[in-house]
């Protein structure tokens, strides 16, 4: 799965309050939630993201709550993947659960600019900045988990398996 | 094996689990709120379940957003009431039935020592309180867990806690974890579990021990516990009729690490903003002028703590210049502050009085902050915004020094009011 976007960048401690607000929390309309991805940060997110984002952050990105609200509000604002020094438990688990590619990588954050043209490969684990010429290696993600993406969450894989199993 | 290590693998039926394997575990309860619930629901429409594995082992509470402040937050509760009484499930808590739901959980004898619990929330920790192993999940693993029963977990790490010494009389349980967060830093236990022992320990109330584990995600933990005793079988028993054989640590079970704290001496603890392990003696603080003081939550809004804000507030008023906002944790805290005379002693002393939820302490409503406000609060959090405007300002202390602040005005030791 390859992913080709621009950069957008952040710190450490991005936590769950920052990427959804907890005002927000009452939306239902999942679209309607991407317009407030990173509102505690940066209210003009939604609107730089758009057509399409790679969201570089350094350590600790979504501590806090366990919302699965804030990886759907990443992805509904259009962001393809997050590279970060390090992520919090329960977000990670959430954002591969609704198909949201999660790489861990140190080195990245530092060569990054917003903006930087960065393709990710997410078999090997590979990021490259076209700006800078360099490659970045992450931790490439395990099958199992590579497979919960590609079908676009645990959801779907769940039911793309029932629908396999009816058309045996 | 330690504890944690003990309950996993006789959750998975295996004889021994080491730190970093995966194991397939049984799940004796699961837990979702109006939050994280309306998606659950949502998903378990779409996965085309019409079962939950067990009826009985879930629990469904109204706490974050209650009673609706907006239409919005009204259309959630009547996705999740709907989904709940579509399933007819016996464990539904709505408006004015039950509160913040984790104080539901275990007031309901949903919660055994020895149990794994999984709630579609961070503070599911809480419940290592009991001697339970419990953990906080997103929603989508939440809809297989409600249709299979079941969830992988990674067998964690534990970090042991050693306390030692005598609590001042108003130092206590908030006071030790903010300790030990400065110690360990908000990340430092990211993807392990922290056990707390030793003697100081074993003389906490069960409320106190709820209080500790409560806060152990904000050092990134996965779950925190205290070996199980005569306290909390007490009252394990006085909830629940069902059977449960407690697990305890080896004498020679691992550790990654072990930290010691001694407690003698130790002055109440704050967090500043905005970070919990922004910690200082609250004596450093005390020319901060407050706005707001906020007593209530999963962490502190127990009878215990509103006992011990009432005892210093008893008979005086609250400072002109600030507010206090007194929010129990559950309808049942309500009901007993109300017999003991608590609500009256907060209403005398000029304090505004929610219902049992979740209340300010998410920004949610009842007390959210306006930019450049302070407020102190007896929660567990205090991120940028996490009370309201990004620009208000939270600190975190226990009841005491929340109830001594607010007569002041500003950050105060309960010592000096002595
Ligand atoms: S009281 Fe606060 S921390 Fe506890 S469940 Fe409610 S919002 Fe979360």
């Amino acid at each position: 799965m390859k992913i080709n976007s621009k950069a957008l960048k952040f710190g450490d401690n991005i936590n769950t309050d920052i990427i959804i607000p907890g005002k927000y929390l009452t939306i239902t309309d999942e679209k309607e939630m991407g317009k407030h991805a990173m509102d505690g940060i940066d209210p003009k997110f939604a609107e730089k993201s758009r057509g399409g984002t790679v969201l570089v952050v350094g350590e600790n990105f979504g501590s806090g709550s366990s919302r699965e609200q804030a990886p759907i509000a990443l992805k509904n604002a259009d962001v393809k993947c997050v590279v970060a020094k390090s992520f919090a438990r329960i977000f990670y688990r959430n954002a591969i659960n609704i198909g949201l590619p999660v790489l861990e990588c140190s080195d990245l954050w530092a060569d990054v600019q917003d903006g930087d043209l960065l393709s990710v490969t997410l078999e090997e684990g590979t990021i490259k900045n076209s700006r800078s010429g360099k490659v970045f290696k992450a931790q490439p993600l395990p099958p199992f988990i590579l497979e919960i993406i590609q079908s676009g969450g645990l959801l779907n894989q769940l039911k793309q398996k029932q629908t396999t199993k009816k058309n045996k | 094996m330690n504890v944690i290590e003990k309950i996993l693998s006789r959750a998975s039926g295996e004889k021994e689990v080491v730190p970093g394997q995966i194991v397939d575990a049984k799940i004796d309860h699961a837990m979702i709120n109006e939050i994280t619930g309306y998606l659950v629901a949502r998903y378990f429409h779409e996965a085309g379940a019409k079962k939950v594995w067990d009826p009985k082992k879930v629990t469904v509470v109204l706490d974050h957003t209650i009673p609706a402040p907006t239409a919005e937050a009204a259309e959630v509760h009547r996705i999740v009431r709907g989904f709940a009484r579509d399933l007819n499930l016996p464990g539904f808590y709505d408006v004015g039935r039950g509160g913040v739901c984790h104080q539901v959980m275990v007031e309901k004898g949903n919660v055994k020592p020895g149990d794994v619990i999984v709630g579609a929330d961070s503070h599911t920790v809480t419940y290592g309180g009991l001697g339970a192993f419990s953990t906080g999940i997103g929603s989508t693993e939440m809809t297989s867990v409600f249709i299979t029963g079941k969830l992988w977990f990674k067998v964690p790490k534990i970090i042991r806690i050693d306390v030692n010494g005598k609590f001042g009389q108003y130092v206590g349980a908030k006071d030790l974890f903010l300790r030990v967060a400065r110690e360990i830093g908000f990340s430092g236990a990211t993807y392990m579990g922290l056990e707390f022992k030793g003697p100081t320990v074993k003389k906490l109330s069960v409320s106190s021990r709820l209080t500790l584990c409560n806060m152990t995600i904000e050092v990134g933990g996965k779950a925190g516990i205290v070996e199980p005793d005569e306290k909390t079988i007490e009252y394990v028993k006085s909830k629940t009729s069902e059977p449960f054989t407690p697990l305890y640590s080896d004498p020679d079970a691992e550790y990654a690490r072990t930290l010691q704290v001694d407690v003698t001496g130790m002055p109440s603890q704050v967090a500043c903003p905005n970070a919990v392990d922004n910690v200082k003696p609250v004596s450093e603080l005390s020319g901060v002028e407050l706005d707001q003081v906020y007593i209530g939550s999963c962490t502190n809004g127990r009878i215990e703590d509103l006992k011990i804000a009432a005892d210093i507030i008893r008979g005086k008023k609250v400072n002109p210049r600030t507010r206090l906002v007194v929010v129990p944790a559950s309808q049942e805290v309500f009901i007993d502050a109300m017999n003991e005379g608590l609500i009256q002693t907060f209403a005398e002393a000029g304090a505004a009085i929610a219902t049992a939820s979740c209340g300010a302490c998410y920004g949610g409503h009842l007390g959210v902050l306006a930019a450049g406000e302070t407020c102190l609060s007896t929660t567990n959090r205090n991120f940028i915004g996490r009370m309201g405007d990004p620009k208000a300002k939270v600190y975190l202390g226990s009841p005491a020094v929340a109830a001594a602040s607010a007569l002041t005005g500003r950050i105060t030791d309960p010592e000096t009011l002595r």
